[in-house]
């Protein structure tokens, strides 16, 4: 096997990232490494059920269009999957710090998720990590450098690629939809809490990205969530 | 030099405490227990707190050996809580603030628990799990809020962990979290249940749901204790990951867990299992801090007194309903 010494590129909560070169490839592996506060049979149930999710709506989302790291290999017994290598990335988190301040950019990208979002849930695909870190901005063509260029954003040159699939599922209900929206808006206003319009913007672009409709009882499964938050009463 | 006096209530424990430049003299409190099988109730519990802030509000004084001259300023849990035991403490606090002609202060239940737990732990800047009968969530702090970045989406663990004990029949003395405690010690056999984590949100009334459709297969199969052990190590494993989450995300290396569930054993060594693996400190008090404490109420009304915080008479009401992040915190930076 055409497999290099994988080197450590992060070291996350859950999971360590490294990068090799797998089949000529040069390929990021997740290893999703044992968690020693939980019981381990809790752990390997978590563990399995979570590369499997991840697994299958990568290829959910092959199916609709929707970019993400390309899926090589699946690898249960060392709590390993193999995926593309995107060399030149930023983090729609990273952008909106860095970027954020010009609005045209901030609209594009907001719109960009909202789009990205309804094709999701339109597929049944609920994510159940919406973060602004689980989104990555990359060029059309991948260039050999690691920058990025906000200008290509302009020029219509760049694809959001979603991340992180452990905690989704496929086949959602309404509810889960309502739910992942729900996650999503709150990660973003704690988060980018300057920026209080970016989530209605994302909202906007995702009530009309699909003319055929039908979104409606999400929204309204959603407000309903959200209204459970917000006015849920916190007894001490 | 700031001395305050703090009248706590919003659920089944009565709590007056008083503070003097962030030494602690006095910490009363008395709990309504319930009897097995039973929850507490609004009106039996404003009851309870009725017949007893008098006797509590003396011994605090007592305790301290303060008298209502010295003090600068009254505070009360203005909320989130029970409507009725939250407006026996208000109205006690009124009558005191008049009576000693001194300022009154609501304070929000949740600030009070953040800032006890940081004034007796010294943590910096945590992450900080705030998890109860009432609340279960992630704050950090970030530009003069303590923002929410998870939370429950359903009831609260404590909640969970009440109900189920509620189902087991197991007695609510000295509480019933402190009984599964004990339970889940002896308990050998682990039974997987449903984990829900969303992203940083957690869920546990499916849980609830889930055990409480099969109590009685599950009892055919399983000792009282091997369920209060299967429950807690899967809904603290839930929370240790949503807080790790919330560590990665925000940069932090320190926890600090407030509540009443936060005076668990176990869930204190689990965080710091998870804490030891990415080089960070964990942060937890006993039950006489992590509990509802009139002390918490003090402590965070003498930080907004120092900072020029004031309220109006007219204000002084109460709220069942009042989140972490609606208030503004304007004693740090």
């Amino acid at each position: 096997m055409d497999e290099s010494e994988p080197q450590l590129l992060k070291q996350g909560a859950e999971a360590r990232v490294y990068i090799c070169k797998y089949l000529g490839k040069q390929t990021i592996i997740k290893e999703r490494f044992q968690k020693k506060y939980r019981h381990p049979d809790l752990d390997i149930e978590i563990v399995k059920e979570r590369i499997r999710n991840e697994a299958r709506s990568i290829l959910r989302c092959k199916y609709a269009n929707i970019r993400t790291p390309a899926l090589y290999l699946v690898d249960f017994e060392r709590r390993k999957i193999y995926m593309e290598y995107l060399a030149t990335n930023i983090t729609v988190k990273d952008f909106v710090i860095k970027h954020g301040s010009a609005n045209e950019h901030f609209d594009t990208i907001a719109k960009m998720i909202g789009q990205t979002l309804r094709k999701l849930h339109d597929y049944n695909i609920v994510h159940g990590d919406l973060t602004s870190s689980n989104m990555l901005i990359i060029p059309k063509v991948q260039n050999d450098g690691d920058w990025f260029d906000p200008a290509w954003l302009a020029k219509g040159q760049v694809e959001l690629v979603m991340i992180d699939f452990g905690l989704s599922y496929i086949d959602a209900s309404v509810e889960d939809k309502g739910v992942d929206l729900y996650v999503l808006e709150r990660a973003l206003l704690s988060t980018h809490s300057n920026y209080e319009n970016l989530f209605e913007t994302i909202l906007e672009a995702y009530k009309t990205a699909n003319p055929k409709g039908g979104v409606e009882e999400t929204i309204s499964k959603f407000e309903e969530v959200r209204a459970r938050g917000r006015k849920r009463t916190m007894i001490g | 030099m700031v001395i305050a006096i703090g009248f706590e209530g919003s659920a089944n424990k009565l709590g007056v405490g008083i503070v003097r430049d962030g030494q602690i003299v006095a910490n009363c409190r008395r709990t309504y227990i319930t009897p097995p099988g039973q929850g507490f109730l609004p009106r039996e519990t404003a009851e309870h707190h009725q017949q007893n802030i008098h006797a509590v509000l003396r011994e605090a004084l007592d305790q301290s050996g303060i008298t209502p001259d010295m003090i600068d300023v009254v505070c009360y849990t203005k909320g989130p809580g029970m409507g009725a035991p939250l407006m026996v403490c208000a109205i006690v606090a009124r009558t005191c603030a008049k009576l000693w002609k001194k300022p009154i202060l609501g304070v929000n239940h949740c600030i009070g628990h953040i800032e006890m737990g940081r004034l007796i732990t010294n943590a910096y800047n945590p992450t900080v799990l705030y998890v109860s009968g009432g609340n279960t969530q992630i704050i950090a702090y970030d530009r003069n809020k303590y923002r929410i970045f998870g939370e429950t989406i359903d009831i609260a663990v404590g909640n969970c962990l009440d109900r189920f004990a509620r189902v087991l029949k197991m007695s609510n003395e000295p509480s019933p979290g402190y009984n599964i405690e004990q339970a889940a010690k002896r308990g050998t056999k682990y039974f997987p249940l449903p984990y829900c984590v969303k992203g940083m949100d957690v869920s546990f009334s499916g849980i609830l749901s889930f055990m409480e459709d099969r109590i009685d297969d599950l009892l055919q199969k399983f000792t009282p204790d091997d369920l209060c052990y299967s429950l807690q190590e899967t809904v603290f494993a839930m929370l240790v990951e949503i807080t790790e989450r919330a560590m990665a995300h925000c940069g932090s290396d320190e926890v600090l867990i407030v509540g009443g569930v936060g005076c668990n054993v176990r869930l204190q060594e689990m965080m710091g299992v998870m804490c030891k693996e990415r080089d960070a400190r964990v942060f937890a008090t006993d039950e006489r801090f992590c509990i509802d404490n009139g002390v918490m109420i003090a402590w965070a009304g003498a930080l907004a007194h120092s900072s020029g915080t004031k309220m109006d008479f007219s204000e002084s009401t109460i709220t069942q309903r009042y989140r972490t992040d609606d208030v503004v915190i304007t004693w740090r930076d």
